[in-house]
């Protein structure tokens, strides 16, 4: 970072969006309720807000909307 | 690295795109040729293939500078008319960008009976796995290569968004962690070889036309808006079919760097389809809303293409078939 000294603090953004992760610019460590930490190093991070990812904290899209598929195709289980 | 070989042609018109790289020679213009062709058949996607190829790494044997051969050009522009025409005929109009992407922000409950990772999630096995993994290796040995031709053509929050999406593809800095990269050890995790183009001879006109579809979006300013479609489509649908297809090696036993292609992309998808919605197209329609019918198109050719692809692959592996023109049993050096 070139300009460090001379610019303001970045402050990090937080998107909010009531279907989906919650939006975090990165890097971020959270803290776990049992106390430990996991990092992201990404530029933007999806946190799950919905509990149900299975790489929770972070999103997985498992709160996406499910739908019954109606194809009957063969293989295809009821 | 090495530039690949030629391929084998499949027809009058790869057949005179591999003549005249490999003797140096100029190209006919083969105007009854490209208008007789089945637009999405062996010959014109190899074809097309071959000289998209001379914008990313070229061919063995090959002068750089054939990049720009004027006849070259003129036959490569009148083979993406007849691709181009044609999708504009197949591909379901949808006018608004997230009308179209709307369908593929569903999971479905169970099993999906027309979807190749959910088959090969289920019943996949390691040979399937394999010819998968090489098929795909036409697209992932070049990853986000094909769209980082979109940066010049977008501005503000667009390229913004879109830069920091392809900084991530292309390992955030780290050479290692670059997801070719990641995809190489995939490969070698599952004895393939991962030299660039190794198994173009291998792959039907179906997987040829999945990845032409990115070149010609690419390459070109005036489909800036469908190529940002098309990055959509695959973002979204990527970390879903990512988390079946990290089980599916899982459960064949593939090592742990072939399992990891698949977990980055579950977690850093999951965030790019955010990014790409919000702020790519977001900012684009913003910037310029006479676009959104082309970002609709770049997203229903995608679906298009890609359902293509999965039939062929099912079909032929539901019959115990290889999906492959070269099953990897016969390929030597295995
Ligand atoms: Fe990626
Ligand atoms: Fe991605």
């Amino acid at each position: 970072m070139p300009n460090a000294p001379e610019s303001p603090r970045r402050v990090p953004r937080v998107t909010v969006d009531r279907d989906g992760p919650l939006l975090v610019e990165g890097p971020v460590e959270i803290v776990r309720e049992d106390g430990t930490v996991v990092t992201s190093r990404r530029f933007q991070v999806a946190i799950c807000t919905c509990r149900r990812s299975r790489i929770h904290p972070w999103c997985d899209t498992s709160h996406r909307r499910r739908v019954k598929e109606e194809t009957g195709e063969e293989g295809d289980t009821p | 690295m090495t530039a690949p070989a030629l391929p084998t042609p499949r027809g009058e018109l790869s057949d005179a795109v591999v003549f005249a790289l490999h003797c140096g020679a100029s190209v006919p213009s083969l105007a009854q040729q490209t208008r007789e062709a089945d637009p999405y058949g062996d010959d014109l996607q190899l074809a097309l293939y071959v000289l998209y190829e001379l914008h990313y790494h070229g061919f063995a044997g090959v002068a750089d500078e054939r990049e720009w051969d004027t006849g070259l050009l003129a036959l490569r522009r009148a083979l993406e008319l007849r691709f181009t025409e044609a999708l504009r005929t197949d591909v379901p109009p949808r006018r608004g960008a997230e009308e179209a992407l709307e369908p593929l922000l569903l999971e479905p409950v169970g099993h999906d009976g027309s979807s190749v990772s959910h088959f090969l999630q289920r019943d996949g096995e390691r040979w399937q796995l394999e010819e998968y993994a090489a098929l795909r290796s036409l697209y992932h040995l070049k990853e986000a290569d094909p769209h980082a031709w979109v940066i010049p053509r977008l501005r503000g929050r667009a390229k913004a968004a879109m830069v920091a999406i392809e900084y991530d593809e292309f390992g955030a800095g780290r050479p290692d962690e670059i997801h070719a990269r990641l995809y190489a050890d995939l490969m070698r995790d599952l004895g393939l070889r991962t030299d660039y183009g190794r198994y173009l001879d291998a792959s039907p006109a179906e997987a040829l036309a999945t990845v032409n579809l990115m070149s010609l979006l690419g390459l070109h300013r005036a489909l800036r808006g469908a190529l940002v479609g098309h990055f959509a489509a695959v973002e979204v649908t990527s970390s879903p079919g990512s988390r079946r297809l990290a089980a599916a090696l899982r459960r064949a036993g593939a090592g742990p760097a072939a399992q990891r292609f698949y977990d980055e992309h579950v977690e850093a998808d999951a965030v790019h389809e955010q990014v790409v919605r919000r702020e790519v197209i977001g900012g684009l329609l913003a910037d310029e809303p006479d676009l959104e019918p082309d970002i609709a198109f770049g997203v229903g050719a995608t679906v298009f293409l890609e359902d293509r692809l999965g039939a062929r692959l099912l079909g032929a592996w539901r019959r115990g078939e290889s999906a492959l023109r070269i099953p990897l049993t016969v390929e030597p050096g295995r």
